[in-house]
């Protein structure tokens, strides 16, 4: 048991060597290490948002807005089709709960009807394996003409996950344009996305560029409705009553069907006004978007349109002359900041659905050095009050387990590193309990050993015994824990998660320490003192 | 040199004498804090509740003046907000209830609170749970709790034998239990981390647990007519020495954790030591007696011996 041959000495020294190698720059600034020749380490630990600060932020995709929304499309939809040539007499076409219901009152076009209405239900492209294709939506007609779309649940939860890969984008986009931080954004589950934006402590900032549906849309002004009038009774058919972001707002009446959106803007940019010189936004339109805008200032000139964003008038200005070149600008009361922030909302795209906040954790960066100083404290005071009850307890074997566990330590740092893991303020904890608990499988061999001392075995006897007696309890000791680690690795969140992650490498570690390192460290002591007497 | 000793060599404690005084005492414990976290139950984080917790601290570095923050705060109409000094008496901790309405309404709370502190204060940290979050966050708790009891059954079922398995179970649901009754008594807020204490818990204690099994079983081998009470008394005498120096090993760590690891993780930590304490106990006086009920030798061909005495103590 204490022979151990060449290669394995040389390949334990070069695992234990390569530990402390690779977690060298982690010693030193990242200004430091970026200057350093290639051929060094220079991969850092990432530190968690609570050791540097910054903000989490856990989003998700509303779904009640979403499909109210839809199924008002879907309204629009089945109007369209139904007059289509030749028009089909229809009635009471209205949301209703999570279902659209219409009455078809031509009966004897059941057929036609039959077949238009379908086509809305809207095949998923991607089924697997072909064969029956489900629909978005579920069509229940009635020989009475009674008909009702009601959402499928594969189609709600296809719409849904398309919906994080675009907002996915979206936010990418945005994010990026703010230039400052290096964010995480990832899917989280079936519908929920994850913002982590290390270092950043304005969480109010990036909240309103991350969240903002920012739809932007065009509506013409509805003049023949006191806007007074409507908030009384009730604007028009076709007609919306919306409210400007001044404060106190102002309402506008204006048309339902918006003349351009979003869609159609092909860029961007905060500028100033030529003549008053605030801030502005101006963008540019496609090419179809243009020959449409052209054609309803052209029509309307001299009456107002509104600029609205998330059904908030913007600004509604009079159309003086018609908009031919496809360039417009929105005024507005901008700060300098908040049009750059429109312009950047408005290049990266609306989001396709509301996104709430269901979580977020910021972490302001003077709690964040508390954090890693407090850790750092915490684990050199752990670290050393260990080493030295060992040392005392066990003597020179008691240095040997000192030597291990700072071996181990070096080793999960490398790991870690390695990784690419995160490190946060749970996981310093999860070393700190490393520190504790490594020495133990080094008190189970030690302890054999004197047990077997006591029973009158001489001193190789003894540490070889020692170890191979100790090592299935090892195994079975450390093997527990490492199932509770694991199982918290995988059902975790957060903070649970990095503490899980320190946790499980620190037991694999320990148990490579123990099991090897610690016996070649003794072996060597063995062969050079050729002890006869154990004194432990 | 001296080395330090603390237990003495060959020690001969005769724990299952006592076993019949500490069982009845153990039972009443649990069910005294299943009654405590069930009826009474611990002082529930965000993580659980749902709602916002913002940490401030003074941006002069003097003491803050709760009264005034109590007064601004409950001015803004929030429900419940509890307002507490946070570690040092600079900093300060605003615990905000959830709102009712959905995950929006979470957020304007926050903001309003934010911006009521106006100038003199440094916003450290906030944390945001909505209604949703909280239940699921609940639930994977549990859930975790009991895949992991699950998964360690079948380990120890598979290594050694049932009575095994069941005794791990019986003794690491003891400690999972006295460590959520304690979290009714203790100031500590009852959160996440807690969660991931508790489950370091189950680790710690079932490797204490194991440790004395291993002993057991080989012990088991090799003295084929010991009764089993002695027999179990023999084997944790044998693993004393390793049991308490790893036990405060394990203490010195987290102990310097609690004092310099900083108010975030403090219940954290605090949960780990009880633990540890109730771990070690439960390794010698729930663990093992627990074979003796389950007659762990009269599986055995010539048990009876064992199997007399285990009954006569039941």
């Amino acid at each position: 048991m204490l022979y151990l041959s060449r290669w394995k000495i040389a390949l334990i020294l070069a695992v234990v060597i390569g530990g402390f190698v690779v977690c060298i720059p982690n010693f030193f600034s990242k200004e430091t290490v970026a200057k350093w020749p290639s051929w060094l380490p220079h991969r850092q630990l990432v530190l968690g948002l609570d050791l540097q600060g910054g903000v989490y932020l856990l989003y998700e995709v509303d779904r009640q807005d979403y499909i109210q929304k839809r199924l008002k499309t879907l309204t629009g939809e089945i109007r369209n089709t139904l007059r289509e040539n030749p028009r089909i007499g229809y009635s009471d076409l209205k949301v209703q709960g999570q279902t659209v219901t219409l009455q078809i009152r031509d009966l004897d076009r059941m057929d036609d009807a039959r077949k238009r209405l379908t086509a809305l239900t809207n095949p998923l492209s991607n089924t697997l394996f072909g064969g029956q294709g489900t629909t978005e939506f579920s069509l229940d007609l009635g020989s009475d003409g009674k008909a009702t779309y009601a959402f499928t649940q594969n189609g709600l939860e296809q719409r849904v996950r398309s919906i994080v890969d675009q907002s996915m984008g979206v936010i990418a986009r945005r994010v990026d344009e703010l230039g400052t931080v290096e964010p995480s954004i990832q899917r989280e589950g079936a519908d929920r996305i994850l913002v982590e934006a290390p270092g950043l402590d304005d969480p109010d900032r990036l909240k309103q560029i991350v969240g903002q549906t920012a739809q932007l849309t065009f509506h013409l002004v509805d003049t023949s409705v006191n806007p007074q009038q409507a908030i009384q009774s009730r604007p028009p058919a076709g007609d919306v009553l919306l409210y400007s972001m001044n404060d106190p707002p102002i309402p506008y009446v204006v048309e339902e069907t918006p003349l351009l959106t979003g869609d159609d803007l092909v860029d961007a940019q905060a500028t100033f006004d030529q003549r008053d010189h605030q801030p502005v936004v101006s963008f540019r339109l496609s090419t179809a978007g243009a020959r449409k805008f052209g054609l309803i200032t052209q029509q309307n000139v001299g009456r107002p349109f509104a600029i609205v964003l998330d059904n908030e008038v913007i600004s509604a200005p009079n159309i003086r002359e018609p908009i031919l070149g496809g360039a417009g600008q929105i005024s507005g009361n901008f700060s300098v900041q908040s049009a750059n922030d429109l312009a950047v909302l408005l290049r990266a795209g609306a989001l396709p659905a509301k996104l709430s906040i269901v979580e977020e954790r910021t972490i302001g960066p003077g709690l964040g050095e508390d954090s890693i100083r407090a850790g750092k404290i915490a684990s050199i005071i752990a670290t050393a009050a260990v080493c030295i009850y060992m040392l005392a307890t066990y003597g020179l074997l008691g240095m040997i387990a000192n030597v291990a566990v700072i071996v181990n330590v070096a080793l999960i740092f490398a790991i870690l590193t390695i990784l690419g893991a995160t490190l946060t303020l749970p996981g310093i904890a999860g070393i700190v309990l490393t520190v504790g608990t490594a020495v133990d499988s080094n008190v189970l061999i030690y302890e054999r050993i004197r047990e077997e001392a006591r029973h009158g075995r001489s001193a190789i006897a003894s540490i070889d015994l020692g170890f191979k007696r100790a090592i299935g309890t090892i195994l079975d000791a450390n093997l527990t824990m490492l199932i509770s680690a694991v199982v918290l690795f995988y059902l975790g969140s957060g903070p649970i998660r990095g503490f899980a992650v320190t946790h499980a490498i620190g037991i694999l570690t320990t148990m490579f320490t123990a099991v090897t390192f610690t016996r070649l460290l003794v072996a060597f002591w063995v062969r050079w003192r050729r002890p006869t007497v154990i004194n432990v | 040199m001296r080395l330090l000793r603390l237990v003495p060599d060959n020690t001969k404690l005769h724990f299952m004498r006592y076993w019949r005084y500490m069982q009845p005492l153990s039972i009443v414990l649990s069910v005294g804090s299943i009654l405590l976290f069930v009826l009474i139950g611990p002082n529930y984080g965000i993580d659980f509740r749902g709602g916002s917790a913002i940490e401030i601290t003074t941006k002069d570095g003097k003491a803050a003046d709760l009264a005034a923050l109590r007064a601004t705060v409950s001015d803004l109409n929030l429900g419940d907000v509890q307002i507490q000094e946070f570690g040092k008496p600079n900093d300060v901790l605003i615990r905000v209830a959830r709102q009712d309405g959905g995950e929006d309404t979470q957020q304007e709370a926050v903001f309003r609170v934010r911006d009521a502190l106006g100038q003199s204060y440094d916003i450290r940290r906030t944390e945001v749970v909505g209604p949703r979050v909280s239940g699921e966050l609940t639930r994977n708790g549990a859930i975790g709790l009991l895949v992991t009891l699950a998964a360690i059954l079948v380990y120890v079922w598979f290594r050694f034998e049932w009575q095994f398995a069941v005794g791990a179970i019986i003794a690491t649901l003891h400690d999972v239990i006295l460590t959520l009754g304690i979290y009714v008594l203790v100031p500590f807020e009852f959160n996440l981390s807690s969660i991931a204490a508790i489950l370091t818990i189950v680790g710690y204690s079932l490797n204490d647990t194991v440790v004395v099994y291993d002993r057991i079983r080989e012990n088991l081998r090799k003295y084929k007519r010991m009764p089993l009470p002695d027999l179990i008394d023999l084997s944790i005498n044998e693993t004393l020495g390793r049991t308490l120096i790893t036990a405060l090993t394990t203490m010195i760590a987290l102990g310097s954790l609690y004092i310099f690891g900083g108010e975030v993780i403090r219940s954290f930590t605090f949960a780990m030591i009880f633990g540890v304490l109730i771990g070690t106990f439960s390794s010698i006086y729930i663990a093992a007696p627990v074979l003796i009920y389950f007659k762990l030798r009269t599986e055995k061909k010539d048990g009876g011996e064992g199997a007399a005495t285990a009954s006569g103590a039941v």
